[in-house]
């Protein structure tokens, strides 16, 4: 597991990596600039033609290697750029995400925020596009978001530069673990707890990490056969966790 | 299904998601794109062929075609 299958380029061994996450139109390829300035390259994610972009940056003593994922809405569709985001928030391992947001319309963009803390607790929401909302009438009670969703919470006008070091330093803190957020995870229905419940004994022990067992069990339910293929691609060794893992299916998924 | 198809909302009109007809994959895509039950939802115009129509949700403007917005019921505010 790790950067490498994602063909991913660190700049320097020791980087610690960054994913860089959004809807589309929040500002996010904004962020990536003003974080890494001209220090960036472009390509492909391995085997997909979804275009990806690379970035590098010093904070303090750390340097950063940044991954632009693809602006999605959601990480639980089949389209290959949400695939994609989905894949690397899963199995590449970040040691901190950056969720960017916009202030303009947060409710909607709090759809994929959820979504990326169900898969990593260790993200900071960058609200973006502050001076956009003012204008249009629009405050954002940052404090109280970042109470409701248990991560970190940073107000920016990237364009303007506004921020941004309130984020590298909330970015520092998650990667090197000085700050280890713990949001609640999302509850659903009864019933569907109950086979998520069922299900956690079967899956726990090949996910050793229990958000992502919880996660995995959750597309199980949703009848998403992908998600054995990327754990089949990204985390084959996690097999050997169990010991017993004839019940996962290779191709044939038909049970599911 | 309670309420009726968006495709009977009028441009200019207002309603509120009751529910989506949808299931799987097309679920999914509705809700991320914002149509959640509740939702308010505006027709804002209508393309010159007829199909898609645009709607404002949740401060966005998406268009759906007709065989999704036939999957979305709503009702009048």
């Amino acid at each position: 597991m790790g950067t490498e299958m994602f063909n991913i380029r660190r700049g320097h061994p020791d980087d610690l990596v960054i994913a860089l996450a959004g809807n589309p139109n929040t500002g996010k390829s904004t962020v990536f600039n003003a974080l890494t300035g001209m220090n960036q390259y472009t390509g492909n994610w391995a085997g997909k033609t979804v275009g990806s972009a690379v970035g590098y940056f010093r904070h303090s003593t750390a340097s950063f290697t940044l991954v632009d994922l693809p602006g999605t809405y959601s990480l639980l569709s089949q389209s290959p750029d949400e695939q994609v985001a989905r894949d690397f928030l899963c199995w590449g391992q970040p040691d901190a995400t950056i969720i960017v947001t916009d202030a303009t319309c947060l409710e909607r963009n709090l759809n994929l925020a959820l979504q990326v803390l169900e898969v990593t607790p260790n993200a900071v929401v960058a609200v973006n596009l502050l001076d956009e909302a003012k204008r249009k009438g629009i405050t954002v009670d940052l404090n109280q978001l970042a109470d409701e969703l248990g991560v970190p919470v940073v107000g920016m006008a990237a364009r303007r530069g506004i921020g941004l070091d309130e984020l590298k330093d909330t970015v520092l803190r998650l990667a090197t673990g000085h700050y280890q957020p713990d949001p609640q995870p999302l509850t659903y229905s009864p019933e569907v707890e109950a086979a998520v419940a069922a299900l956690l004994p079967r899956v726990s022990p090949l996910i050793p990490n229990p958000r992502m067992a919880r996660w995995v069990a959750l597309r199980l339910l949703d009848g998403d056969p992908s998600v054995l293929d990327a754990m089949e691609r990204y985390a084959p060794n996690q097999h050997a966790f169990g010991g017993e893992t004839t019940w996962l299916p290779t191709k044939s998924h038909s049970a599911l | 299904m309670h309420g009726k198809p968006l495709t009977e909302l009028g441009i200019g009109q207002t309603a509120r998601i009751e529910a989506l007809a949808a299931t799987g994959a097309n679920r999914r895509r509705l809700l991320d794109l914002g149509l959640v039950p509740r939702t308010e939802i505006e027709a804002v115009r209508r393309s010159p062929a007829g199909d898609p129509v645009a709607y404002r949700i949740r401060g966005a403007v998406i268009a759906l075609r007709r065989e999704e917005a036939a999957q979305v019921f709503v009702c009048a505010d």
